[in-house]
């Protein structure tokens, strides 16, 4: 832990994430992350994979401190969780996050919903975030929707909406919680594919996602994560053709 | 088959019926069906026949007509009516304002239900037992609001933060009316002692709104504090005046407060008789708005985070605007019921609108007038009573974002 601190600026320049050993219980009893390790460098594209309830949620949450943990270090672009609550806004910050169920703001437009942040959180002046937010709407095919309401638009829409508002906080990592699992099937594939684009453009993503395409071209490392332990880390072509956990290929077995 | 098909997709049904279909089909379906409308149509027919003619041959109206300034403003002094016109007029200008600003996007603001609204004001206006200046000042009213609002529509369209600078222009109307309400600064000074009617109902009841909704949302946010004093505050404050009757907290005021401080210390009677209101009715708001903020889905406030957004910033732009959305019907409806409570301030001897009635069929020459004089509350009471619930269903309206 020292050497990492000793050595900041350097991890600074190649690694976004690193937890290390990270506990978590919920209430007193439920021992939900149970030493969980993870490192993400720069540029990289992590996708966590894994049965549903085993902690994917709870652990990608750490990263921006909606989770609290009790036990272990996070560090996020530099900047230790653990200890320094005072840190949690600056993360966040750096950080963006889309959920499963979009969570846009219902009683701003769409274009209100992208620049809120920038102009409360960042100061921008208005036209700036209105100039910054009308390019990620384009980037992410909702221009012509930036003045309708997130209930007049379609699942998949909102859920680019939401990519280009966390966005528009220039974040250094991106995290990704089941983006696409709310959506009906047709929409799938206009989320996914403004997510490639983004881990094209040399994002550092971390992304709970049961979509195997996805994660078979995209990422760099898949990571299985079952009943509060990561069980495997591997490249794509291992993950899905020699893992070498059986429980790996047993989760493999139900969703392939 | 097929044909019957082709002919009924080529020839859609229509569903339009006549009115006598309707009230076979609604009134008359049954034999109890129509037993019960016919009882029902002569009980009602009874009624209305009953009251007209008791309204047109019985009623004295005259008790209306005499004490009509009693009734508006009370003992405000006559030669000063003036700065009750000027307020009156002060409130149309900006009522206008507001509405052609907030309707500036409509292709119009007179739409036909407003020319009809309108058209009903300005007869009632001229038809109205009394002189001629009186009608064509109230003329002049309603003139005020069209002209404004006409005004308020060209301005509202080309200067867009327009309605940030009428809030606060509404806020020094409100000190200006209340100057011009209480004189001194080089205007005869009017004690409160001499205000009453319609004048100090409405003057209670605005202030005590104003004052008691940011209160209220202030207890609602500190009830569900994480920090144990604000909360166990909150919630003290909550359920000690919800369980307590208005009536009581009002006599506490009036009467009380009295014999704890000294002569020359006491608050003015309406200052206090606004503090219990206010006090009371903020209580229940607290638990509307709460229940507007139980209603604001968690995930709203993680993203909100999520974006770097500190709590204050999370509670005034995402959760307090839905929040305060849900709850208007509600709000709306506290409002409602303190405006028809500051009646009970009669009970200890304010002159607002039901007090002053009181104190005029005390008089020898109205005495029994009641149905009358109680009448003409009631319709007064119901006319802003209903104007509320329809504004905060305009409100709900223009809010509504399509979720
Ligand atoms: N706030 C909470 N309190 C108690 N248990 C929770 C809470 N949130 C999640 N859990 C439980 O923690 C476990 C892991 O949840 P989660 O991280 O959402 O899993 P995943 O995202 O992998 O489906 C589940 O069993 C879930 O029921
Ligand atoms: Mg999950």
């Amino acid at each position: 832990m020292t050497q990492i601190r000793d050595t900041k600026t350097q991890i600074d320049s190649d690694i976004g994430i690193i937890a290390t050993d990270v506990h978590k219980w919920y209430g007193n009893h439920f021992h939900v992350l149970r030493g969980v390790s993870l490192t993400v460098k720069r540029g990289e594209v992590v996708v966590i994979m894994g049965p549903s309830g085993s902690g994917k949620s709870t652990f990608i949450r750490t990263f921006n401190a909606l989770e609290e943990f009790q036990k272990g270090s996070i560090i996020v672009d530099g900047i230790n969780l653990s200890h320094d609550i005072k840190n949690i806004e600056a993360i966040r910050r750096e950080v963006g996050m889309v959920f499963q169920q979009f969570n846009l703001f219902p009683h701003l437009s769409v274009l209100e919903n992208v620049t809120l942040a920038p102009i409360w959180v960042r100061r921008w002046p208005k036209a700036k975030a209105e100039e910054i937010a009308m390019q990620l709407l384009e980037r992410v095919g909702i221009l012509e929707q930036a003045q309708k309401f997130p209930g007049q638009l379609s699942g998949g829409q909102q859920q680019r909406v939401a990519i280009a508002r966390a966005l528009a906080m220039q974040p250094k990592i991106m995290l990704f919680d089941e983006p696409t699992s709310a959506l009906d099937p047709e929409m799938v594939r206009e989320v996914l594919d403004v997510m490639r684009n983004l881990a094209d453009s040399g994002m550092t993503m971390v992304v709970v996602t049961h979509e195997v395409g996805f994660a078979r071209e995209v990422a760099d490392r898949i990571v299985l994560m079952a009943d509060g332990i990561l069980v495997e880390e591997a490249t794509p072509e291992e993950f899905f053709q020699n893992a070498k956990e059986e429980r790996t290929r047993k989760f493999l077995s139900q969703i392939l | 088959m097929k044909t019957l098909e082709n002919q009924q997709l080529s020839q859609p049904k229509i569903t339009r019926i006549t009115p006598k279909e309707w009230l076979q089909q609604n009134l008359f379906s049954t034999w109890y069906n129509s037993l019960l409308t016919i009882v029902l149509l002569a009980g009602i027919s009874w009624g209305i026949y009953g009251f007209f003619k008791w309204a047109i041959a019985v009623a004295e109206w005259e008790v209306i007509k005499v004490n009509l300034p009693l009734f508006m403003v009370g003992r405000y002094p006559k030669d000063q009516y003036w700065r009750i016109w000027l307020i009156v007029g002060i409130i149309s200008s900006f009522a206008g304002l507001s509405w052609g600003v907030i309707g500036r996007k409509a292709a119009t603001l007179f739409t036909i239900p407003v020319l009809i609204v309108l058209g009903i004001i300005s007869a009632i206006s001229l038809l109205i037992p009394g002189a001629v200046p009186f009608k064509l000042l109230l003329i002049l009213m309603v003139g005020l609001v069209v002209g404004n609002g006409w005004i308020g529509k060209q301005l509202g369209n080309k200067i867009t933060t327009l309605g940030r600078w009428l809030s606060f222009g509404w806020f020094i109307a409100f000190l200006l009316i209340l100057w011009l309400m209480l004189g001194g600064l080089g205007i005869k000074s009017v004690s409160t002692n001499d205000w009453g009617g319609l004048m100090l109902t409405i003057f209670m009841a605005v202030v005590s709104i104003f004052l008691s909704f940011p209160l209220g949302v202030l207890l609602a946010l500190g009830r569900q504090s994480t920090l144990p004093v604000i909360k166990i505050f909150s919630i003290a404050y909550i359920e000690i005046f919800r369980g307590l009757p208005l009536i009581s907290i009002l006599f506490m005021g009036q009467i009380m407060i009295p014999l704890f401080l000294p002569e020359g210390m006491r608050p003015d009677r309406v200052l206090r008789a606004i503090l219990g209101l206010t006090l009371f009715s903020s209580a229940y708001l607290a638990e509307n708005v709460r229940g507007g903020l139980q209603s604001v889905p968690r995930g709203q406030i993680e993203a909100a985070k999520a974006l770097g957004l500190n709590t204050p910033l999370v509670l005034a732009l995402i959760v307090l605007p839905q929040a305060l959305k849900v709850a208007i019907p509600s709000i709306v409806g506290q409002f409602i019921s303190l405006f028809q409570d500051t009646t009970l301030l009669a009970i200890v001897g304010l002159v607002e609108l039901l007090g002053m009635s009181r104190s005029i069929l005390a008089q020898p020459q109205f005495l029994g007038d009641y149905a009358e004089v109680y009448l003409f509350n009631g319709i007064l009471f119901w006319i802003i009573c209903y104007a509320m619930s329809l504004g905060s269903r305009q409100l709900e309206k223009k809010l509504n974002t399509g979720h």
